[in-house]
């Protein structure tokens, strides 16, 4: 029986520490998905390039682990500006066809020059002391790294909810998402709305890049890797909600953990039976608008 | 359909007329035309010029029928798939187990069986999945070919998993013509299957069905509302065209001997979509040009650097999607309608009114160069300095000059682009 439980806890830790690494990159990419209806397949390519940001800071330029974080967040927002303005911006209108070609292109392109540039063998990061080893927590010790995700993550949630639910800025958000014209018509400027949203998200997205170099090594191919699991979270939650994607990331997060730990022949085969059973019962996933 | 379905209209006689020449259009479209001999012709031509590439030739016209079969359900019924590989790889594995697993080598009863096969799975999930449309869709179809890739992963006991099931073997076609080093046989084979399939695709687009696939691409509401019964049309679109795919994918395991779960990746489905988008959608010879073109950038390119190539696919995309969005024949058939190239362009410059110019816009475009110019440098210099980043800090000047050089020139394309572009927004021609 102690061994059941050794195991399930376990499964919750690494499973709450995946959710987390999935939420943080994915939620930016629903929030722009739900406000412009775009299909945004290089957002994999935006923590790719925070991942590589992060390695070249820490170990080229001497900057700590941390500081590198925010610093790569900061950057590949600000880039994904440009991006957002001139690639994006003529096809919010044309179909998901399109968005989807435009998209993989810039993927495909990313991948390329991040080869070129950093090769294609998996980079790792050094991490500072204070994230190393095992934390004890009384009754069983877990990786420092995974618990300081965990906490990062939830610190994540909580100041999102605060700027989605409590400030006007994101009050504008949602509104948008509700109704777009709506929004419109009573003066709120989407295009730049759509804008700050981008540059956040694709800089959060670079933030999980850069914690993800520890969990998995980073390669260029993470671009398109992990893609189709962002892309899950954002369907299964439903597109532009906070709370969903956040469901969906725990849901995803643990049941794949547990499949990996219980069964590891099957792979990820148990988070696509998930998303198939939940988008055929709820196409639209959890929190999304019919 | 029924005869007195027009109560109120014009006349017996008028109604004749109107349905006789309805019949006359479809007739004249699918009307063979002399240049759609020219595919065939050059496959056929390919095959004396290049005796020792037919293995290659081979894979081109698999992927081929492939993108047709693509071409089908998105070009003529608008379904976005990321999954589309599925049937491929259901075909590639039906053949691949008969022969491995079951001793079944005969290759022509092993195409039939893989179409039925195919059709099956893209039934079942066709009759699930077609309920949805945009972003479901696509993440559900791509979900559908990821699950089936974990099945045969999960039971490679079976599959051979990613090492696949190499050396199988395959009697001769028909009994008669035995495989040859060089693949010739292979390419024979091949082109006689994409023949026969070609005209049975063909006959299906020009149909009244067809036209009604085309009309549910157009305007779903429409065909709803004049009765159309649209998921019906839509599920047995489906099931033909994973079918077919199911057949090129039995090609492909009977013309390689030998066949992997790579099939079934995500990277099939978007490759057989970039060969279908850069033909041209819609247009049954898109998928010849796209595949063709594809494959044969690819075979050059990759040989130079893999990461160029994936770079150029990604441009290529980028182009297609912004520039040229119905693909290479749509750029031709654009190109043959300036009869006269003489008549049609005159690059005259026009005068620039200086107080109208969009000085931030300009200044934005500068700005996206001087990024560029940036990159391109950073990927020149980057070879010579032993830290990735040292160029920064080590030669401020240098990046200056980059970036400066891409931020003017790409202004003076602006600028330049302003010269003619304020010509035809005034619509006078200058003296």
């Amino acid at each position: 029986m102690p061994q059941v439980a050794t195991i399930a806890v376990s499964i919750l830790f690494d499973g709450l520490a995946y959710a987390m690494f999935l939420f943080i990159t994915a939620v930016g990419l629903s929030v722009t998905m739900g406000l412009m209806n775009f299909v945004n397949l290089a957002h994999g390519a935006f923590a790719m390039a925070g991942g590589y940001f992060v390695v070249s800071l820490t170990q080229s330029y001497g900057v700590d682990f941390i500081s590198s974080l925010i610093i790569a967040s900061v950057l590949v927002g600000l880039i994904s500006i440009r991006f957002e303005r001139r690639l994006y911006r003529p096809l919010y209108k044309a179909g998901e066809l399109d968005q989807v070609l435009l998209t993989i292109g810039l993927a495909f392109m990313a991948i390329a020059a991040f080869t070129f540039f950093y090769g294609p063998i998996p980079k790792s990061v050094p991490l500072p002391q204070w994230l190393q080893g095992n934390v004890d927590l009384g009754f069983r010790a877990f990786p420092r790294y995974r618990a300081f995700l965990i906490v990062l993550g939830l610190f994540l949630v909580a100041v999102l909810w605060y700027g989605f639910e409590r400030t006007n800025i994101g009050a504008r958000i949602r509104a948008a998402v509700d109704n777009r014209r709506m929004a419109e018509s009573v003066g709120i400027n989407v295009d730049l709305l759509f804008t700050v949203t981008f540059a956040i998200g694709s800089g959060l997205a670079a933030l999980g890049g850069g914690l993800a170099i520890q969990l998995f090594g980073l390669t260029p191919y993470f671009a398109v890797l992990y893609l189709v699991l962002f892309l899950i979270v954002v369907a299964v939650g439903g597109l532009g909600s906070l709370k969903g994607t956040l469901m969906a990331a725990l849901l995803l997060g643990i049941v794949d953990t547990a499949g990996k730990y219980l069964i590891a022949e099957a792979g990820g085969f148990f988070i696509y039976v998930i998303t198939v059973i939940v988008l055929l019962l709820k196409p639209a996933g959890f929190y999304g608008r019919q | 359909m029924a005869g007195n379905d027009i109560s109120s209209g014009p006349g017996n006689a008028g109604r004749a007329q109107a349905r006789h020449e309805a019949a006359e259009f479809l007739l004249r479209r699918h009307r063979f035309r002399p240049a759609e001999a020219l595919p065939w012709l050059i496959a056929i031509a390919a095959f004396f010029v290049f005796p020792d590439r037919m293995t290659f030739g081979s894979q081109v016209l698999v992927m081929i029928l492939f993108a047709i079969s693509l071409d089908l359900i998105l070009g003529y019924a608008g379904i976005v798939t990321l999954g589309h590989a599925a049937f491929f790889g259901v075909g590639a594995y039906t053949v691949g187990l008969a022969s491995a697993r079951l001793g079944w080598t005969e290759p022509i009863s092993g195409l039939f069986a893989a179409a039925i096969m195919a059709a099956l799975a893209g039934f079942i999930s066709g009759w699930f999945l077609l309920r949805y449309r945009g972003l479901t869709l696509l993440m559900l179809t791509l979900a559908t070919a990821i699950m089936i890739l974990e099945t045969g992963n999960f039971r490679s006991d079976i599959t051979g998993g990613y090492d696949g099931m190499p050396g199988l073997v395959f009697q001769p076609v028909l009994g008669m013509f035995e495989y040859d080093l060089y693949g010739r046989t292979n390419y024979l084979y091949a082109l006689a299957v994409l023949a026969v399939v070609f005209f049975f695709v063909r006959r299906i687009v020009y149909s009244p069905f067809g036209q009604a696939l085309t009309g549910i691409r157009e305007n779903v509401r429409r065909m709803h509302a004049i009765g159309s019964p649209v998921h019906r049309r839509l599920v047995t679109v489906y099931t033909i065209a994973a079918a077919i795919a199911g057949v090129a994918g039995a090609l492909f395991t009977q013309t390689n001997a030998y066949v992997t779960l790579t099939v079934f990746d995500f990277d099939t489905s978007a490759k057989v979509l970039v060969m279908l988008i850069l033909g041209g959608t819609g247009r049954l010879y898109g998928a010849f040009i796209g595949a063709a073109v594809y494959l044969i950038l690819e075979d050059h390119l990759s040989k130079l650097s893999p990461t160029f190539w994936q770079f150029g696919i990604g441009i290529l995309l980028l182009v297609t999607v912004l520039f040229a969005r119905r693909g290479i024949l749509g750029v031709i058939e654009d190109l043959g309608r300036f009869r006269s190239w003489k008549g049609r362009i005159r690059m005259v410059p026009g005068r620039i009114v200086w107080s109208n110019v969009q000085w931030k816009g300009i200044g934005m475009a500068a700005f996206d160069g001087a990024l560029i110019g940036l990159a391109v440098g950073f990927a020149a210099n980057v070879g010579r300095t032993n830290l990735l980043w040292s160029w920064f800090v080590t030669e401020p000047l240098s990046v200056l000059a980059w970036t400066a050089a891409g931020a003017a020139l790409v202004a003076a394309i602006n600028i330049g682009y302003l010269v003619y572009a304020e010509r035809s927004a005034t619509g006078s021609t200058p003296r």
